[in-house]
């Protein structure tokens, strides 16, 4: 198993790992396995290095390089904008170029002392909510998935069928009942009623099994000799579960928890309806209102917040790019 | 989380061996774990009762209880197995999401929204309490404001002391209550606590002023109302609701006022179309809001040309993430190339950077006069003003947010490709170009092409793409409802909570249209993946 989380670099291999059917997350897609993305990889087997040089180079490898630095150029200048815009210590729209003028710190400064504007705890929220939302999801998909895998029961094909069915179907599609529905919630519990966190987080609960697809494939792939040998041993199903099948299938656990993670973080519709508070937006409403409020002006604040929020993000996803590439390629698509 | 007694286990004959220590930790944890976690359900449910029961919520009350129930019954004893497993992750999903879509549903068949969010029978009582007018020998009551939910909205109880001989009340707008004066802390003559009830400080009465002083309590004589913000006063009224008839008498001069329908509303008017109230209620309209929506024509006209956009947009967004993720696949995905893993590394930062924050900084590159696009360019485009430039801009934002998922997703489909296979092609004298439209196209199109049709769904309904970045600007003067850049999903959504007024049956109605028309899409995506057959 630890082959899975020292796979190979290269994006292609994790697919072919991958033994689920079909995915999962927000609107997804589902993958059956086609018969090409079973086939090795054979394309990339290195060729017999043979050195081209001058006009043949240029006509069969070095426009590649021309097309790819162009499209790295695309991808990256928006990012680059941010970073010039987040140093640059007027901190607006007529200041900022693509190349930055000036380095100061003054817009991170801003962003956490100018009162009314609590960016700490905006992010504190999110990453709040982001973890509990992503514990939930990943550990109640797990469990399902479990039953999914291991046990025979009535109704359980019809159950994975729904399942996948539901999955199709954004929850924020009700957010118009789900805003009513915890209005009334809030007249009997405060704590969980709209513009509070934990009614907030709870909304996101309902993705719980949004991982189910995922991790049952995985589930399926570990050999059932393992828990039946257990069994032997006098374990009981839970045991099997916590101590022998979960720890087995960490890397599907680690990929299904950053997309939940970066799911939730990216949440902006229900975040929106529900957290109107200052102290209790999420990172997303948060960053909106500031903008929102003066697109000019508050652009340096603006970038410098942004980076301290997407810089881990990017971050998380350059380190776990293989497992990501693997995940996307299974059908998840991300907000 | 239990464990049992294993069934399969094989009779064995010779002597029992003796429960490994792992089995006996694992069944005392789950049964500690068992219990705690019932006990909580059990106490949560226990606490919440009282207070459904108080303010009447039966419906809420039975869903406490069956989850309850059913938490009970799937853990307290040794069958149901599977169930133990799957439960949780269902309430959820079934509280969450599947009951929200009945609701939405229920919704879409009623006048839902801003002034009709109570029962007819609520909004009589409610207009004639209101109409209460003081008398010079009108009781007073010492006023108190207190609160079981929030602060600042409510819903409010006002604790009352009549002036005249000190009894004490509780008095709610669904009426008024006698109650002892020794379950309250009675300060001169003012309720200041309450058990259960948070009591509001001058302050937040005063900042809460709209709501309370709405607040009528109905009575015998009339209704009391608040008259400051510690006194409250037991008016008169000259209005009479005759149930039979559903008719309201004003006693003083024999008007009556029927109810009168007015677009998808119902007022009191009188004969001569004078309206009592501007507070209607909520009624069941059937299947209006549906035909609003196919046969106003303003309405019409707007719905037809969203549901074009979207299809549009979603369309494009796929063609152009696509087109440009597989040319980009194509071109960087061969072995002589050296640095493949930092143009990846690279190429794959716009998808890393969360959503909004893109669509945000996006947002801000096409202003007219100091945007980042005009002034790279040299244009003078009026992005956000005239309707093609705005979808042009959201469309050219979503590419750059979408290709690298193509890329990726093409990249690993390309190398996935059995390279004997152009050989061959190779051998038998095709081309370059044929070789890709004749071989590897179609044999990439098996993989990706459930993803695409993913990837649409994923953009029907990207709400993000268009609040973020053109807030569906650009409007028409005189049509602030539906934007230019409008998709089906951003107009629901600012129809309920837009500024125009809530009008929540109506953006339901659509909000179903929209579950028919992804489930279409579902179908569709179903099909393209034939997974179904494979579940095992």
């Amino acid at each position: 198993m630890t082959e899975k989380i020292q796979g190979p670099q290269d994006p292609a291999v994790l697919p072919t790992q991958n033994p689920t059917g079909a995915s999962a997350q927000g609107a997804t897609g589902l993958v059956t396995q086609s018969p090409i993305s079973r086939a090795a990889r054979p394309s990339t087997e290195p060729i017999p290095e043979v050195r081209l040089k001058g006009a043949r180079w240029w006509r069969e490898v070095g426009w590649r390089h021309v097309i790819g630095v162009i499209a790295v150029l695309f991808a990256v200048f928006p990012v680059v904008y941010i970073i010039s815009a987040a140093f640059n210590p007027l901190g607006t729209v007529v200041a900022t170029g693509l190349i930055p003028t000036a380095f100061s710190l003054e817009n991170f400064d801003k962003l956490f002392t100018t009162p009314g504007r609590p960016y700490g705890r905006w992010l504190g929220n999110t990453l709040l909510v982001a973890f509990v939302v992503t514990f939930v999801q990943v550990l109640c998909s797990a469990l399902a998935a479990y039953a999914f895998s291991r046990f025979r029961f009535k109704g359980r094909r019809g159950g994975l069928l729904t399942l996948l069915l539901i999955q199709m179907f954004p929850q924020f599609l009700a957010a118009i009942a789900i805003f009513s529905m915890f209005t009334t919630i809030g007249e009997v519990v405060s704590r969980l009623g709209l513009n509070t966190l934990a009614g907030y987080g709870l909304v996101l609960f309902g993705g719980a099994l949004g991982q189910v697809w995922l991790i049952k494939g995985f589930f399926d792939s570990v050999p059932k000799d393992l828990d039946e040998a257990a069994v032997m041993d006098g374990a009981g199903h839970a045991t099997v579960f916590f101590r022998i099948i979960l720890p087995l299938v960490r890397p599907i656990i680690a990929v299904t928890g950053l997309l939940a993670f970066v799911s939730a973080f990216n949440e902006f519709l229900l975040a929106s309806i529900f957290l109107r508070g200052e102290n209790v937006k999420t990172v997303a409403v948060g960053l909106y209102g500031l903008i929102d409020q003066d697109r000019s002006n508050n652009l340096g604040v603006f970038a410098a917040g942004a980076i301290i929020t997407a810089l881990p993000v990017v971050i998380l996803f350059q380190y776990l790019q293989r497992f990501i590439v693997g995940g996307i390629t299974a059908g998840a698509v991300k907000g | 989380m239990v464990a049992t007694t294993t069934p399969t286990r094989p009779a064995s004959t010779g002597p029992e061996p003796a429960p490994t220590p792992v089995r006996r930790s694992g069944t005392t944890t789950a049964l500690i774990a068992k219990v705690i976690g019932l006990g909580l359900v059990l106490g949560l449910a226990i606490a919440i009762t009282p207070t459904l029961v108080g303010q009447g919520r039966w419906a809420f009350l039975a869903i406490v209880w069956v989850i309850a129930a059913l938490a009970l019954l799937t853990y307290a004893g040794k069958r149901a197995l599977p169930a133990k497993y799957i439960l949780p992750g269902t309430l959820l999903l079934a509280l969450f999401v599947i009951y929200p879509v009945a609701m939405t549903a229920k919704a879409s068949t009623t006048n839902f929204g801003d002034g009709t969010r109570q029962s007819q029978q609520e909004t009589v009582v409610q207009i004639i309490a209101s109409s209460v007018v003081q008398t010079p020998d009108a009781p007073r009551y010492t006023m108190t404001v207190a609160t079981e939910g929030s602060v600042t909205d409510g819903p409010f109880t006002l604790f009352l002391v009549s002036q005249a001989d000190q009894s004490v009340f509780k008095g709610t707008p669904e009426g008024l209550e006698t109650i002892s004066p020794r379950d309250v802390t009675l300060t001169n003559n003012a309720v200041t606590a309450a058990p259960g009830y948070t009591i509001l400080t001058p302050q937040q009465v005063n900042a809460a002023n709209a709501k309370i002083n709405d607040i009528a309590v109905p009575t015998e004589r009339g209704a009391i109302r608040p008259l400051g913000i510690r006194q409250a006063f037991e008016g008169t009224t000259t209005l009479k609701y005759d149930e039979a008839t559903d008719t309201i008498t004003d006693t003083q001069n024999g008007t009556e006022y029927k109810p009168v329908k007015s677009g998808d509303r119902e007022y009191y008017t009188s004969a001569d179309g004078k309206r009592l109230s501007d507070q209607s209620w909520l009624a069941n309209v059937g299947f209006d809001n549906f035909q609003r929506a196919l046969t106003d024509s303003t309405i019409r006209q707007d719905f037809i040309k969203i549901f074009i956009w979207t299809v549009v947009f979603a369309t494009m967004s796929v063609a152009t993430t696509f087109l440009l993720g597989l040319g980009l696949a194509s071109t960087l995905n061969d072995p002589r190339m050296k640095g493949q893993r930092l143009y990846r590394s690279l190429l794959l930062l716009p998808y890393a950077v969360p959503g909004f924050i893109s669509l945000l900084v996006w947002s801000g590159f096409f202003n007219k006069d100091f945007g980042l696009i005009n002034s790279l360019t040299g244009l003078d485009i009026g992005w956000f003003t005239s309707t093609f430039w705005a979808r042009t801009a959201v469309v050219l934002t979503n590419l750059w947010m979408g290709f690298p998922y193509m890329f990726i997703v093409c990249t690993g489909a390309l190398q996935a490709i059995p390279s004997d296979l152009k050989e061959a092609a190779a051998i038998d004298g095709a081309s370059g170009f044929t070789q890709f439209r004749k071989i590897t196209f179609p044999l990439l199109l098996v993989t990706v092409a459930p993803l695409l049709v993913a990837t649409f769904a994923f953009n029907f309904n990207n709400y993000n793409a268009i609040a973020l970045l053109t807030e569906g600007a650009p409007f028409a003067p005189d049509n602030p409802a539906a934007g230019g850049t409008d998709i089906l999903i951003s107009y629901t959504m600012r129809l309920a909570f837009g500024a125009g007024g809530a009008q929540l049956g109506f953006a339901s109605a659509i909000s179903v249209l929209l579950f028919v028309l992804t489930g279409v899409i579902a179908a569709i995506q179903f099909r393209a993946t034939r997974a179904l057959e494979d579940v095992n």
